[in-house]
């Protein structure tokens, strides 16, 4: 019994040792771990789930190989909340050792993985679907990359398309934290300098119910509504606006134009047509390579495996992430030596070709790429969808204002009653 | 079984404190009749300071190892063992030791414990430095912790005067309420607690050239701080305070008709752990290096029932030890599982240990000695006196 105890041990202890030594040996060849982190609990746990699928959409495309390294990934999980996403940041970095990390997918989780990611020089950050302003703009962390546009990109170019319908006074309802606040500013920094007016701001709890004391509050001589609320808060309004005999035509946030709203079936169901919306992408857009990313997405994902009809917002922008990240892997060769340096490099100079368009980094490594303003429309068998009204390229986080100019919206900012 | 025999050594009481004439009442305490005859002191004679006397009669082999263990531990784990695992386990820890003391020596649960941490943490922000200049106060941090700790354990004496006048399950509903109102003051407002993205870059201080987030000094600094609760829960619990309160949780009338002001006793028990979770909430403060709503929520709320009920709520140790295994599982459960599922694992293991074990963890561990242990005297370590 003892001696082949011993024996045991003294072969462990040597296969450890020369683990240890070939590993020194072929790390430069062996896998390169990638941490892959979004919501697979909380109120965006579908999100989270999408958003893995995208992610691992780009690694798939790759043959999980890039550059003759295997590419690893290890998952992590949050629940939306910042200490929870650092805690799982930390344990994929310190401990599972990723090389490279991509997450978090929401605006407060992002904020806090970038101020964590300042203590871990030698590692690269790059986002997964989080969107808020500060990210980039406050603080920055010089290993911290996104390859998304944020909320007040995406709202760039619906003032435009506003105006165009003729709605010069608009009132904003939309729920009170960080990312309707960019989603705001997006809007409001083009339409009040072409001269729209926003005479009243509404801010409602994430999660409310009850609209009755915002619908009452709707002055008469608003021409359009500009809603920014999630999914079911988005419903909720609609229904209860329909109840109070409501007829202001509509504008939409980023995520609040999706299925469930274009599955609505009240009486107002007919004047959503033409509700404008914006976001960094449209299910409909006939670009080649956003076809062919569809299809790929939903050739993996087909509807009964779990996927969704169409890739959501999380879906798209985690792909490009993943894709930003493998790319840039790609352009050094796989090299991560020297604490990264030159995969940093790599990334900050990277054109990446995105479904949309190609994306570019400015001097705070945040992205600058295409926006959408679509619009709904109603198909022969009576089908809600979306067509794209407008694109605009190149839309930098400025906003195209100059950097003294810019501010970080909040709720009084900006501001044009 | 003890009831019984407190009604009866304190029946005696009363009847010797009648022969004699009545006025020794009060210096005759029923707590102090039930103290078992002590044996001889055998250091009685020696000249060796109280300490050390006090340390030989009271340490076993069992406490040194584990406090040489404690103390080697940060230099043999990793930094993110030490860090993550060990330093919340602690901070957690703390947390649940109130909980365990309110509730396992004063029959009080209290859902609020969270809560007051909570208040500790976002004091310490607003009072502090914070990443919101235009809300934090940028006081010092020796003057901004003893405040911050202050305004928690008031908060904490006021929940108790709210809450004593309930009993069980009530008393859970009233502070599970105040737990929620305050997460949802903290969500949607604004001028203070800056709402749903709450205050960042909460820094401890670098005090004798030493930055106190970096593992090694911040796991000496947690420790520290959680022996010290834990030692001052064993102190209390056996003082007459202690026993005092231990005999209002079993019998509340009965005490009151012995002179006692429950409610008075059971407020300052609130206080006291209210004082631990201050502690805790500024050492979690620290760690997360952020203060938001989610910190607080109703599921922070109840994980830290769960951590005391998976340790053994009564024993002060079972709050460390349930925290342990709490921040184990949270941590790792993600690698043992398909990634979607892990909480799946957490929840089992929880339902697991509850079920065979009301007692928590350290119940199984006393039954399982009882079972397959040597033959030894039989002593309950729930009813343990001084």
């Amino acid at each position: 019994m003892k001696s082949t105890k011993k024996i045991w041990v003294r072969s462990i202890m040597g296969a450890a040792a020369a683990a240890a030594l070939v590993g020194s040996v072929w790390a430069q060849q062996g896998p390169v771990k990638i941490g892959l982190l979004a919501t697979l609990e909380g109120p965006f746990a579908a999100g989270g789930a999408d958003g893995m699928r995208g992610a691992e959409l780009a690694v798939k495309q790759r043959n999980a190989t890039v550059a003759g390294r295997r590419i690893d990934i290890i998952k992590g999980s949050s629940d939306a909340q910042p200490d929870v996403a650092v805690n799982a940041v930390r344990k994929l970095v310190e401990q599972d050792k990723v090389d490279i990390m991509v997450g978090p997918l929401s605006g407060g989780e992002g904020i806090a993985v970038k101020d964590y990611s300042k203590t871990q020089p030698n590692i690269t950050f790059i986002n997964g679907g989080s969107g808020a302003q500060a990210t980039t703009l406050v603080s920055t962390s010089p290993n911290f990359f996104r390859f998304n546009t944020e909320g007040a990109q995406w709202m760039v170019g619906l003032g435009t398309a506003a105006l165009a319908k003729g709605y010069k006074r608009t009132m904003i309802i939309a729920e009170d934290y960080s990312f309707p606040y960019s989603q705001v500013q997006g809007f409001m920094a083009e339409y009040c300098r072409m001269g729209g007016k926003v005479p009243q701001k509404a801010w409602v709890p994430l999660g409310g119910k009850d609209y009755s004391s915002v619908i009452a509050k709707i002055p008469k001589d608003v021409d359009a509504l500009l809603v920014i609320l999630g999914g079911a808060d988005a419903v909720n309004f609609l229904n209860q606006y329909e109840a109070a005999g409501g007829d202001k035509p509509i504008m939409g946030g980023s995520i609040t134009v999706s299925q469930d709203v274009l599955n609505y079936r009240g009486k107002r169901r007919d004047s959503l047509v033409g509700t404008l919306s914006a976001g960094p992408y449209a299910d409909s857009y006939n670009g080649a390579e956003w076809q062919a990313f569809v299809a790929d997405y939903q050739k993996n994902y087909p509807v009964s495996a779990g996927g969704y009809p169409s890739p959501s917002l999380f879906a798209y922008v985690y792909y490009v992430n993943m894709k930003a990240a493998l790319d840039g892997l790609a352009a050094v060769n796989g090299d991560l030596s020297g604490g990264q340096a030159k995969y940093r490099e790599a990334l900050s100079k990277l054109v990446l070709k995105t479904p949309n368009g190609d994306v570019r980094l400015d001097a705070n490594r945040q992205a600058i790429g295409t926006t959408f303003v679509t619009e709904v429309v109603k198909d022969a068998q009576g089908n809600l969808s979306t067509k794209v009204n407008s694109k605009v390229d190149n839309v930098a986080q400025s906003l195209g204002m100059s950097a003294a100019d810019f501010k970080i919206g909040s709720r009084d900012v900006p501001a044009c009653p | 079984m003890p009831g019984v025999g407190v009604c009866a050594v304190s029946a005696a009481q009363w009847r010797r404190a009648m022969k004699s004439g009545g006025g020794t009442l009060g210096t005759t305490l029923p707590h102090r009749a039930l103290a078992l005859p002590t044996e001889p002191d055998p250091y009685a004679d020696s000249n060796a300071p109280g300490w050390l006397k006090f340390l030989w009669r009271n340490l076993s082999p069992r406490h040194v190892f584990i406090g040489l263990f404690l103390l080697v531990f940060p230099f043999i784990a990793t930094p993110f063992f030490t860090f993550q695992v060990a330093t919340q386990s602690l901070v957690l820890g703390m947390v649940a030791l109130s909980l365990s003391f309110l509730a396992g020596f004063g029959g009080m649960v209290s859902l609020a414990q969270m809560t007051v941490a909570g208040i500790a943490g976002y004091a310490l922000a607003v009072l502090g430095h914070s990443s919101s200049p235009e809300i934090s106060l940028a006081w010092v941090w020796w003057v901004a912790v003893p405040f911050a700790i202050v305004i928690a354990v008031a908060c904490a004496a006021l929940i108790g005067w709210l809450s004593v006048r309930t009993e069980g399950i009530y008393t859970i509903m009233i502070t599970l309420a105040i737990g929620v109102a305050f997460y949802y003051l903290v969500l949607q407002n604004y001028s203070i607690f800056n709402g749903f993205q709450g205050l960042r870059e909460l820094k401890p201080p670098t005090v004798f050239g030493v930055y106190w987030r970096d593992p090694l000094p911040f796991y000496f600094l947690c420790l520290f701080w959680a022996l010290a609760s834990y030692f001052l829960v064993r102190y209390i619990v056996s003082a007459p305070f202690g026993i005092a309160l231990q005999g209002i949780r079993d019998n509340p009338r009965r005490m009151e008709a012995l002179g006692f002001n429950v409610v008075a006793h059971r407020v300052a028990a609130y206080t006291l752990s209210g004082l631990i979770a201050a502690m805790a909430g500024i050492l979690l403060a620290w760690y997360n290096a952020l203060m938001s709503p989610g910190s607080v929520g109703a599921g922070w709320q109840i994980n830290i029932l769960v951590i005391a009920v998976l340790g053994g709520v009564g024993h002060p140790i079972g709050a460390f030890i349930g925290a342990i295994i709490f921040v184990l599982l949270q941590t790792f459960a993600v690698d043992m599982i398909d990634r979607e599922r892990f909480n799946l694992v957490i929840g089992s293991v929880f339902l697991a240990i509850v079920l065979f074990s009301p007692d928590g963890l350290l119940g199984l561990w006393a039954k399982l000695r009882l079972r397959f242990g040597a033959n030894q005297a039989i002593t309950s370590t729930t009813r343990r006196q001084a």
